[in-house]
């Protein structure tokens, strides 16, 4: 399989990742030698068998109790934040 | 209806989200209420920090379970939580936990009262649980838009309603009960300013007659019953048009502006977002037990169709009286607990609690919790009444100044002297004065002018200060005046 | 003192309790061949000194007052995918090269709550994708047996740091293999647990549904007293299993007599390097002298394991990855001129090549339309693999075989195409996929470089397969050995 330049900046647009014009052949031809080999998994015959989501079958979901845990602690995370006001983050302007 | 509408069939799905009104959030353990500084009450998870990971609040999932099961619809035994991937400022994680393929409530239904006074049944296709996302604050900001994550992690119901709805009329109905129900369930406390009852409207039109459904558009985030119905009519209106000039409906996402009163297309150059689910592996499969969910069928209070129905039969009200007093549980044991100490007077219990009493707390905007006026108080008017001791016109005045003072209906009765004149001997020497004042009008009365009646009924409760009792007097002045 | 770093961290946790050392003593040592490694195998991102002298007295403290755990006063060091509090934590990426963690990892909190003393954050590929530790954005981790050669991946840095003696243990965690390759490459002990036995919360997710915590240590014994205290339930990771911890020590010297081995057919196959196949085989000779019985089990789908992960993994972290959008925390692009511009310049510049390609095959193999062929397939390999396992050990106690294809490779051999890189987890992402707990041991060398026997158990059979490697590890000194430059 060959995945064009128009696939990759699609998927690349997806992922919201900026790629160099010179890079996208190399991902064309990396992605598509791995999805081609990553086939493989067709020759085997699944046919009555489920998907496996988890590692440890027959487990199911543990409930906490509805209990407020947290504090206000927005100064401590927002210290490493790239940029904030008035304790919002801030974000180039977007318009909708 | 007009030749255009009759060519034509609306079909409307409403998609509502609730917040569920837990404490805390459905994967963290940072508080859910209202109106904190921003991100005052975004936890490390609902900020979505490297490592972070979900744990599932319990009492989301019996809320969700509650509602289920008001609406009559199959639990999942086993549901999943999916990713629902995409890039918004406001989706920390850069998807949101939610529930795809297999929701924790499926199929089920609500009977809505039409203006005509039928009963019609909605389908509701499922109800799922997810995590709401932060607030971005476009205003005030410059060049920046500013994320608030408070919100972020919030448990939401969304439920969708099978495309049953056919009119806007129809789709008020069905959000209202809908509204109703979930606060019925204490689940959502339904308040529609501070957003934790959201509506999204899928509207589409057909030829009437026709089985295929037209492209439809999706009006979102209107947050009123009222800007619901102008919004469907506007879109309705809109698409008719449309397509009769020759044009297709586009499926697109729309907001309503309540200013313009039009809808307008939301995203500009957004592609189709391909949301990529698939089942979050931090979170394992949901499993609920029989036990679990008797528990939490035993722990359902009388449903409003329940309860207006009891009301009706019980008391004897009407349809439409029982409907609007179960329109919340608040109001019905208000009403109730008032029948209770007036048991002869349903009735009039049920006029005075959806008249006065709804009027004067309307006025200062406030609930029938507020405990303006306790129940007790006003049975205690409603059985003066009922004795007589005064017409249901003091009792106005009556219930006024206890709304004011906060005294009971005795007091007042008492320290104002309104108690009704029902001394008959009283009630004919006030008519004879007033005869013996008014000569004249006795005349034309005596001559056939029946209209004075009324005038001397009048001024015998002035002279009385409007104490005389109406049935009474009545009855004294048809044998008094003729002479 | 000059020797100190030759003990084992058994003996280092003893000779502290018995105060034949303190702990700054030990942490002092241990940071001076640090420094000094630095330019030669650069295994550490991050050497938190002051902090480390500072617990290392406090440890003192508590060891002089009788106040001691089971491992006051020792040194570790944490792989930097491990959130800790205060300090950098950078997961080997442009991207987090500014992130102070607010918070502990539970790992790391247990480990401090046992009294380890942690001397800094190792190096590793970016986002744990890699098995060569090349594509770290602090530069390659070596090999100390080898300086030309790779540690293997992606927890490079843990591996050759315990190889060199630059600390008796390092935590590390293993997605498809990055515990076990590097420790096989390096010569040394290094195990992942169960899938649910070690708490996942503060460990940077790779792949949610694989990875799991673990360390590399110089023996079973050692790692054996480290998994004792890294292990257990956490209400904050909801896929935490709650069952009790072993005394993984206690347990450790049963012996084997009876103890039913099998050994993969399908492992030893045409693309096992042939003198790598005869250092296994020969350890698994002293395996049957020490009273196991030894048989081939088949795990016919085993062979597809690398393609499945190579569809589950990308698609895990394709989504794991999407919160570094330069919003809260961590890189962000100059200049954004919009929101799009922020959000693809921010990632574009702040992840590597590898971990763009993964979240690009992720993103591709969950989109409409490929989700069934792709994703939906591998998870239903997933399962036929599982029962492979399940099967097989329905058979014998534990499973083994070669941890890698061969041994260690010279930096830059293997860069040129990925799906080379790839294939050197063959042998290891079986136990991932099935959330099985599986370890490796040193059983030789070939060409100066160390091989690796791989030890694979049921769910919660730690015990188990630490007990054989145990067993084997009396029987034999390979893990004794060190690198001619840090012994």
């Amino acid at each position: 399989m060959s995945l064009t330049r128009a696939q990759i900046e699609s998927i690349a647009h997806l992922a919201r990742l900026e790629l160099e014009p010179a890079e996208i052949p190399a991902y064309q031809e990396s992605l598509s030698r791995i999805l081609d080999w990553v086939g493989q998994l067709d020759r085997a015959d699944t046919g009555g068998v489920a998907p496996m989501a988890h590692p440890l079958a027959g487990l199911t979901q543990r409930l906490r109790p509805d209990v407020v845990t947290e504090q206000d602690r927005h100064e401590l995370y927002q210290a490493i934040a790239p940029q904030v006001a008035g304790g919002l983050y801030l974000v180039p302007k977007v318009i909708e | 209806m007009t030749a255009t509408e009759s060519a034509w069939e609306t079909v409307i799905g409403l998609e509502i989200h609730a917040q569920l009104a837990t404490r805390s959030k459905i994967f963290s353990g940072a508080s859910t209420a209202y109106g904190a500084p921003p991100n005052a009450q975004a936890s490390l998870i609902d900020l979505g920090f490297p490592g972070v990971l979900p744990v599932l609040n319990g009492e989301a999932v019996r809320m969700a379970v509650r509602f289920g099961l008001a609406i009559g619809a199959r639990i999942a035994r086993q549901s999943v939580f999916a990713r629902k991937n995409y890039f918004y400022p406001d989706l920390p994680k850069g998807y949101q936990i939610s529930q795809y393929e297999l929701p924790i409530v499926a199929q089920g239904a609500l009977d809505i009262v039409l203006d005509d006074g039928s009963t019609k049944r909605i389908g509701i296709t499922r109800a799922h649980l997810e995590e709401d996302a932060g607030k971005s604050l476009h205003e005030g900001l410059g060049a920046f838009t500013g994320v608030d994550l408070n919100r972020a992690g919030t448990p939401l119901l969304e439920i969708v309603s099978e495309p049953d709805l056919r009119s806007a009329k129809e789709a008020v109905a069905y959000m209202k009960k809908v509204h109703t129900l979930v606060r019925y369930l204490d689940i959502c406390d339904g308040n529609m300013q501070e957003g934790s009852f959201r509506c999204d409207a899928n509207v589409s039109v057909r030829p009437r007659g026709s089985e295929k459904l037209g492209t439809r558009a999706e009006i979102k985030n209107i947050n009123s019953f009222r800007f619901v119905e102008k919004a469907i009519q506007y879109e309705v209106a809109r698409q008719i048009e449309l397509i009769e000039s020759g044009g297709k409906v586009v499926q697109e996402t729309r907001l309503y502006d309540p200013d313009k009163g039009e809808t307008r297309s939301m995203r500009t150059k957004e592609e189709a977002n391909d949301y990529r689910y698939f089942p979050d592996p931090d979170l394992l499969p949901l499993a609920l037990d029989e036990t679990f969910i008797e528990q939490v069928r035993a722990s359902l209070p009388e449903l409003p169709d329940e309860k207006a129905a009891r009301l009706s039969s019980q008391y004897g009200l009407s349809a439409y009286d029982a409907g609007v007093l179960s329109a919340s549980r608040a109001l019905a044991d208000y009403y109730e607990r008032v029948v209770r100490a007036v048991p002869q007077e349903p009735k009039l219990a049920a006029n005075w609690v959806m008249g006065e009493l709804a009027a004067a707390l309307n006025k200062e905007s406030l609930e029938i919790g507020s405990g303006k006026m306790p129940a007790e108080r006003l049975a205690g008017l409603l059985a003066r009444i009922a004795d007589q001791t005064i017409s249901g016109k003091i009792a106005k005045e009556v219930f006024e100044a206890m709304w004011e003072s906060g005294e009971g209906a005795d007091a007042i009765i008492e320290s104002k002297g309104l108690k009704q004149i029902t001394d008959t001997g009283a009630i004919e020497r006030a008519i004879e004065e007033v005869m013996a004042k008014n000569p004249g009008q006795l005349a034309e009365y005596r001559a056939g002018k029946d209209k004075l009646f009324g005038f001397f009924v009048g001024q015998v409760m002035k002279a009385t200060q409007g104490k005389a009792n109406p049935a009474q007097l009545n009855e004294l002045l048809k044998r008094k005046l003729p002479g | 003192m000059t020797a100190i770093h030759t003990n084992s961290l058994t003996q280092l946790a003893q000779g502290l309790r018995a105060k034949t050392f303190s702990s700054v003593e030990l942490v002092r040592a241990y940071l001076q061949r640090i420094e000094a490694s630095q330019p030669q195998l650069n295994a550490f991102v991050s050497v938190t000194a002051e902090q480390a002298l500072e617990a290392a007295a406090a440890a003192d403290r508590d060891l002089a007052a009788g106040r001691g755990g089971p491992l006051t006063g020792v040194p570790i060091a944490h792989k930097d995918l491990f959130c800790t509090a205060g300090v950098r934590t950078t997961c080997g990426s442009r991207m987090l090269d500014n992130f102070v963690s607010p918070y502990d990892a539970t790992v790391v909190a247990k480990l401090k709550a046992a009294g380890a003393v942690t001397l800094g954050k190792l190096n590793m590929d970016e986002f744990a994708m890699g098995s060569s530790n090349e594509t770290s954005y602090y530069g390659p981790v070596r090999n100390p047996w080898n300086t030309d050669f790779v540690p293997g991946g992606s927890s490079g840095g843990s591996a050759a740091a315990v190889a060199a003696r630059l600390v008796p243990a390092a935590t590390a965690t293993d997605t498809g293999g990055s515990i076990r390759q590097p420790a096989a490459l390096c010569g040394i002990t290094g195990i992942k647990p169960t899938y649910g036995r070690v708490s996942r919360y503060g460990m940077i997710a790779f792949a949610s549904s694989l990875d799991q915590g673990g360390v590399l240590t110089r023996s079973a014994q050692d790692a054996a007293l480290m998994l004792r205290e890294m292990a257990g339930f956490d209400p904050n990771d909801s896929t935490s299993v709650d069952t009790p911890v072993p005394d993984y020590v206690a347990a450790l010297d049963a012996p084997l007599a009876g103890v039913k081995i099998g050994i993969i057919k399908e492992f030893f196959d045409e693309g096992l390097d042939r003198q790598y196949e005869h250092r296994v085989r020969e350890a698994l000779a002293v395996l049957a002298r020490l009273g196991a019985s030894l048989r081939e089990v088949s795990l016919p789908n085993l062979p597809l394991s690398v393609p499945v992960y190579y569809v589950v993994a990308p698609a895990e972290c394709s989504s794991n990855l999407a919160r570094y959008d330069g919003v809260r925390f961590g890189y962000r692009c100059k200049d954004p001129r919009d929101l799009q511009d922020l959000y693809r310049r921010s990632r574009g510049e702040g992840f590597g090549a590898e971990v763009k390609r993964r979240v690009m095959t992720g993103t591709y193999v969950l989109s409409a339309g490929y989700y069934d062929a792709y994703y939906l397939k591998a998870q239903r390999v997933r399962q036929l693999i599982t029962a492979d396992f399940k099967r097989a050990f329905g058979e014998v106690d534990v499973l083994v075989g070669p941890t890698s294809p061969t041994a260690a490779f010279r930096i830059g051999a293997k860069t040129a195409d990925p799906i080379t890189m790839y294939l050197n987890d063959i042998y290891t992402i079986g136990a991932n996929l099935a959330g099985l707990p599986a370890l490796s041991v040193p059983c030789g060398f070939v060409a100066g470089l160390p091989v690796g026997l791989q030890i694979v158990g049921a769910h919660f059979a730690e015990a188990r397969i630490l007990n054989v490697a145990h067993r084997y590890q009396l029987e034999t000194d390979w893990h004794l050995q060190a690198p001619e430059r840090f012994t």
